[in-house]
């Protein structure tokens, strides 16, 4: 189950989400916008990250089809912006009430299938979702769709400036912590633990476990589509390219090198992902090369993940 | 007559079949099971014991015939509904999760007895709701001076026990106990039989078991099953002087072991 952390790991998350608290102020200060760009992108990467642990780590759902959430959060922004409309509050019920939806129809079926044939159907779905958008002329198909300007919200939470926008993402990282934190170990996170272990017997326990493990997935999902609706407005551009399932893949890698099942653990899997990717492609073309054997190496060997690491401070 | 007959049992499963391909595994079984006792049923290996329990608790749909829990057939409910209404089945091999604490194992079983769980926020581990009956449970059994021990860190002895005390802490009218006995040493025996002679003084249990022992020394009555079918049920005393029986089962029994 989640085990209680020892005083170190905490001390070492608390003091991370401090210095991100405060890297856009070293980067001004240091002059370096390319870094507080990286990061952005980084922590909205790693939000969606945190939302696939919630059924992949926690829950033993794997879907290869996430990033599909992440696409509509993002369309949810770019296409009311295609018709002017700008109202932030209107981009997030939007994308809140689109995943819910989409979700909920597609976990009802998914959720029937266990296994490789979940990992196959979830894949299916968000390939349909894919197409859709390569398709949709109007929203610019494959070539996408540019976002002229951002979400509105009220003077004082704007996200205009790229400061502003980070702290906005920071912002709903730190809530997704925070609600990880709580409902994996409330009643329900317990459910949903336990049948990732063992499905039937939790049945034989009287737990109704189809329509806990849907509630997840459908919670899962809203989250992503809420990192969407950031990612719409960080990159104000949008085409069916990001929703792709390789993309998926990658964000299943992320979960798995920062540590499936643990509440910071995906987070730092994103992270490191993005960094080495940046700072591999700086060095030399092959990067690919370099950086896949990097991956294997740390699945092979880097059991539990990053984060497993971590927790081995309190020893 | 028929009246008090009802009323007299908990369970009475009618002319039960199941088919895998050819094999019947059960085979056109009328079993009634008594209010408050303790009910064996016996038989060799591949006898259609653990497929009969499966069917009970809902985890396998029979062919035909029905199945009344409580005076009302529960054949369209669903293993969790079945749990719900007061069946709570062990299983033959152990299924407790072995990754959490003996405390946590029987308070996630405490908290299925109690209606939904779609609560989000407040943590388990200071819920004394949960707690203080998982431990009263854990007590029966003998595990609660180690109860944050790890599950897959202590015996498969404890393990069982602990099998038991979830299926207690469903609060349940009725107990469907798979070998409780299972690979158990003699020592870890005697202790099941105490704990289960204890349960059974307040609870209505069916157990399959191949423990000879175990089953005569608590059981009030007996089916034997052989092949899917039900060859006999009566008092243990009857059973063992039964001729049929004796040769198509027991006596074959002590010959291989």
């Amino acid at each position: 189950m989640a085990k209680p952390s020892g005083t170190r790991s905490v001390k070492v998350y608390l003091g991370m989400l401090f210095l991100l608290g405060i890297a856009p102020l070293l980067f001004q200060w240091t002059n370096q916008p390319f870094l507080l760009d990286l990061l952005s992108r980084g922590l909205i990467i790693g939000i969606a990250a945190l939302s696939l642990n919630l059924i992949l780590g926690y829950g033993g759902m794997i879907s290869l089809g996430h990033v599909a959430y992440l696409g509509i959060g993002a369309y949810c922004v770019g296409i009311p912006a295609y018709y002017d409309i700008y109202d932030g509050w209107i981009h997030l019920s939007l994308a809140i009430f689109t995943c819910a939806l989409f979700a909920l129809i597609t976990g009802a079926v998914s959720l029937r299938t266990k296994g490789v044939y979940f990992i196959m159907i979830t894949m299916a779905f968000s390939q349909m979702i894919y197409f859709i958008f390569l398709s949709l002329e109007e929203y610019g198909a494959d070539d996408g769709l540019v976002i002229y300007a951002r979400s509105e919200f009220p003077i004082w939470m704007n996200m205009e400036g790229a400061v502003s926008l980070y702290y906005w993402i920071f912002g709903l990282l730190i809530l997704t912590l925070f609600f990880i934190h709580r409902l994996v170990r409330s009643r329900f996170g317990r459910v949903i633990i336990g049948s990732k272990y063992n499905d039937l017997r939790m049945q034989s326990l009287g737990f109704n476990t189809y329509g806990y493990r849907l509630t997840c997935y459908v919670i899962s999902a809203v989250i992503c589509g809420l990192a969407g609706v950031l990612l719409g407005n960080f990159t104000s551009f949008i085409s069916p390219e990001m929703m792709s399932w390789t993309r998926s893949g990658e964000l299943i890698f992320m979960v798995i090198i920062g540590g499936a099942g643990s509440l910071f653990g995906p987070l730092f899997g994103a992270l490191s992902f993005l960094f080495l990717e940046e700072a591999l492609s700086l060095i030399t073309i092959y990067w690919h090369l370099i950086f896949g054997g990097l991956l294997i190496a740390l699945v092979l060997f880097g059991k539990g993940g990053i984060d497993a690491w971590l927790s081995k401070l309190d020893k | 007559m028929k009246q008090t007959m009802r009323a007299d049992s908990v369970l009475s499963i009618k002319s039960l079949c199941k088919n895998f391909g050819g094999i019947k595994a059960t085979d056109d079984v009328t079993l009634s099971v008594s209010r408050g006792g303790i009910h064996a049923v016996i038989g060799p290996n591949g006898a259609g014991k653990t497929t009969l329990i499966a069917q009970l608790s809902g985890q396998i749909r029979p062919d035909s015939g029905d199945i009344e829990f409580d005076g009302r057939s529960i054949l369209r409910s669903g293993m969790a509904q079945r749990a719900r209404a007061g069946l709570a089945r062990s299983f033959q091999i152990t299924s407790v999760f072995l990754e959490m604490t003996i405390l946590e194992n029987a308070m996630l079983a405490v908290q299925g007895a109690q209606g939904h769980s779609y609560r989000f926020w407040a943590p388990v581990h200071n819920d004394h709701e949960l707690a203080d009956i998982a431990m009263d449970h854990l007590m029966t059994v003998g595990l609660h001076h180690r109860s944050e021990r790890i599950v897959s860190s202590i015996s498969h002895g404890e393990q069982r026990q602990l099998e038991v005390a979830m299926a207690l802490a469903m609060q349940p009218q009725m107990l469907l106990l798979d070998e409780p006995m299972a690979g158990m040493g003699k020592e870890e025996t005697f202790r099941m039989i105490e704990i289960l002679s204890l349960v059974g003084a307040e609870k209505t249990i069916l157990m399959v078991e191949h423990d000879m022992d175990a089953v005569f020394s608590l059981a009030d009555q007996l089916s034997v099953l052989v092949n899917g079918r039900v060859i006999a049920t009566d008092s243990v005393a009857q059973i063992r002087s039964n001729p049929e029986v004796q040769k198509s089962y027991l006596g074959g029994s002590c010959v291989k072991d």
